[in-house]
């Protein structure tokens, strides 16, 4: 399979820069994805590399050769797209179809394969079937199918789960891994679900106005954000001001509460720095009437809770200023709003950003 | 309690009724417009069938398909249509799909040009035609000139039409699909947009023949004898033919709406697609 290099491309349009100098590489059968709000310029990148748009300025190599200015029909590049984007004229089969016939594939060799295509993605029986009579679900797997038949070097997705309900979105997100990981195809994907980011990616390159914040695996990523945007982004983060006090110690706030952390991860003793703490490192323990927090432990009053399921996310107010914390949901039970509470903060669930 | 209970039933059958009840005003409106459109043709109809003293037949209306004159001039007619749609629907749908697909700023441009053809009168498109084409009088005696000169008469229906599939189904989408899949601009055009935009097409071809098939004006300034220019004719001297004429007229226009109404029918109770597809 194909690798992908996108080499300082930039793009404006008009007096809006869509890209600022982008470079990212795709290796040989890796899944990575480009992950960011919208009109951070992921779909533009995406775009780019499909061919349906053209860098101002930079390079696009596959494998070595440059591909700026090739016409997006001569690319080898199968795409599934956000909207649906199956031909209403034809059924399911001749869809998938379409890309061989335009390549003059034998008629007999385009039917098995689509076939076989389609099996793969679990539509089997709806070889016969026109867009319309078809789910949401099942057009994007067709589309993906459609994608997928032209033997494609590079597989680009454009969104393609955002119109589908959640429980559509993760079981096709799923079976868009497994196909990947099966056929071993080199795969750009665009999406601002971090969610979607997190499960399917080899790589998640994170993209806020135009620029590259951050590229690396999903753990990294979530547990050691680069910049502030990345931090917010992906996930949710309590952000304190502080500054490095001792290697292994952070004060934060104007309280100056300490805090052990594990890694001082190149900031320099009394440097002011962004601390970034996961809801899901912050631990809570209910105080007795009367009793106060041990020394050195933050105090704080539980205000709300929001309920996600097996987690509940309790919203506190301390000295420190308001945070959340992700609390098992049993657990959250025995600390309804008004309780006071105890904040302890899982050094692993730290990291810094300096000012 | 049974009072309420009573009157709680009563508001629905009430609101029943009313729903039922159309006012009377909107009945005598609706009865004198039926009136003004149909005492006429109602009176056409009779007075083409009238072939003595209270006697009624189809006299006229086959004196009038058996005149060589009715048949030549139908033919020459219908000919000129096809010609017509053929002209203005290779011009229009690969200039709307550009425009759809690379230039959408234009489009306001194309709304106003598409109807310019209403504000310039026949007479001047006549002698702007003669004028342009000046150079080349054999193309003036041509009947390929009443074909260009209908193409543009037709232009605001052709265009609305074809812009309104265009717009129902996602060019852009669609076109990069396509060509995701290897296919270059031109087969995106025939064997994805085309099929998709087939009840436009065919609605901007039947009102382009409904339009030439009456049209008067210029074919009788450039002299040719159309199936309108025949009608003028003999409504000038034969008056029951020319009734039982202006029934067959209307009776082709009709059929081209009702062949518009079941083609859009069609289109949207089944979805696209092959009518064996859309009745599994």
């Amino acid at each position: 399979m194909a690798t992908l290099d996108l080499k300082g491309i930039r793009k404006v349009f008009g007096s809006t820069v869509a890209l600022e100098e982008l470079s990212l590489s795709v290796g040989s059968g890796e899944l990575v994805s480009l992950l960011g709000p919208s009109g951070c310029g992921k779909t533009t990148a995406l775009r780019i590399v499909a061919g349906f748009e053209a860098p101002t300025t930079g390079d696009l190599l596959v494998d070595g050769e440059d591909f700026v200015g090739v016409p997006a029909s001569k690319r080898n590049m199968g795409m599934v797209f956000q909207a649906y984007s199956l031909f209403p004229n034809m059924t399911a089969r001749q869809n998938v179809e379409f890309g061989m016939r335009m390549r003059k594939v034998a008629r007999d060799k385009c039917r098995s394969r689509a076939e076989e295509l389609l099996g793969l993605v679990g539509l089997a029986e709806r070889v016969s079937n026109y867009p319309h009579e078809l789910s949401g679900g099942q057009q994007q797997r067709v589309a993906l199918a459609r994608a997928l038949a032209i033997e494609p070097a590079i597989l680009l997705l454009d969104e393609p789960l955002s119109a589908l309900d959640a429980k559509v979105r993760v079981d096709l997100r799923q079976q868009i891994r497994r196909v990947q990981t099966r056929l071993g195809i080199t795969t750009l994907y665009v999406t601002h679900d971090q969610e979607e980011a997190l499960s399917i990616s080899d790589r998640i390159a994170v993209m806020s106005d135009g620029n590259l914040e951050q590229i690396g695996a999903p753990a990294d990523i979530y547990r050691s954000p680069r910049t502030e945007f990345v931090a917010n982004f992906v996930g949710l983060m309590n952000g304190f001001e502080g500054s490095l006090q001792a290697v292994d110690t952070v004060v934060l706030g104007a309280a100056q509460r300490p805090i052990r952390i594990n890694d001082a991860a190149g900031v320099t003793v009394g440097d002011k720095v962004l601390v970034l703490i996961r809801p899901e490192s912050v631990q809570l323990e209910e105080l007795a009437d009367g009793a106060s927090a041990p020394e050195g432990v933050i105090e704080g009053k539980v205000l709300m809770h929001t309920f996600l399921g097996s987690v509940t996310r309790v919203s506190l107010s301390s000295d420190l200023g308001d945070l959340v914390a992700d609390v098992p949901s049993l657990r959250a039970l025995t600390m309804p709003p008004d309780t006071r509470v105890a904040v302890r903060v899982d050094p692993v669930g730290v990291r810094m950003l300096r000012r | 309690m049974a009072t309420v209970a009573a009157r709680i039933g009563e508001a629905p059958q009430r609101a029943r009724r009313g729903r039922r009840r159309v006012s009377f005003w909107t009945w005598f409106w609706l009865v004198m417009a039926g009136l003004y459109f149909l005492v006429p043709l109602y009176s056409t109809l009779e007075f083409s069938l009238e072939t003595g003293q209270h006697q009624y037949g189809l006299k006229w209306y086959g004196q009038v398909f058996a005149d060589p004159a009715f048949r030549s001039s139908f033919l020459f007619s219908l000919r000129l249509s096809v010609e017509t749609v053929i002209i203005g629907l290779l011009l229009m749908v690969p200039t709307i799909y550009w425009v759809h697909l690379r230039l959408p700023r234009l489009r306001p441009v194309m709304d106003v040009i598409s109807i310019l053809p209403f504000v310039v009168p026949p007479v001047a498109l006549v002698v702007g035609l003669a004028g342009a084409f000046n150079a080349m009088p054999w193309l003036l005696s041509s009947s390929q000139i009443l074909a260009f000169a209908y193409v543009i008469q037709a232009l605001p229906f052709t265009y609305r039409s074809l812009d309104a599939g265009m717009r129902a189904i996602d060019v852009r989408t669609l076109t990069e699909a396509s060509q995701s899949c290897g296919a270059p601009t031109w087969k995106t055009l025939v064997f994805v947009i085309l099929p998709n935009i087939r009840t436009a097409m065919l609605g901007g071809a039947f009102l382009t023949l409904a339009i030439v098939m009456g049209e008067y004006t210029i074919s009788s300034l450039l002299l040719f004898q159309t199936f309108a220019v025949y009608m003028q004719y003999v409504g000038e001297t034969q008056a029951q033919p020319a009734a039982a004429l202006a029934i067959i007229s209307f009776g082709l226009t009709w059929g081209a709406m009702m062949g518009l109404f079941l083609l859009s029918r069609r289109s949207r109770g089944g979805g696209r697609g092959t009518p064996a597809a859309v009745s599994r």
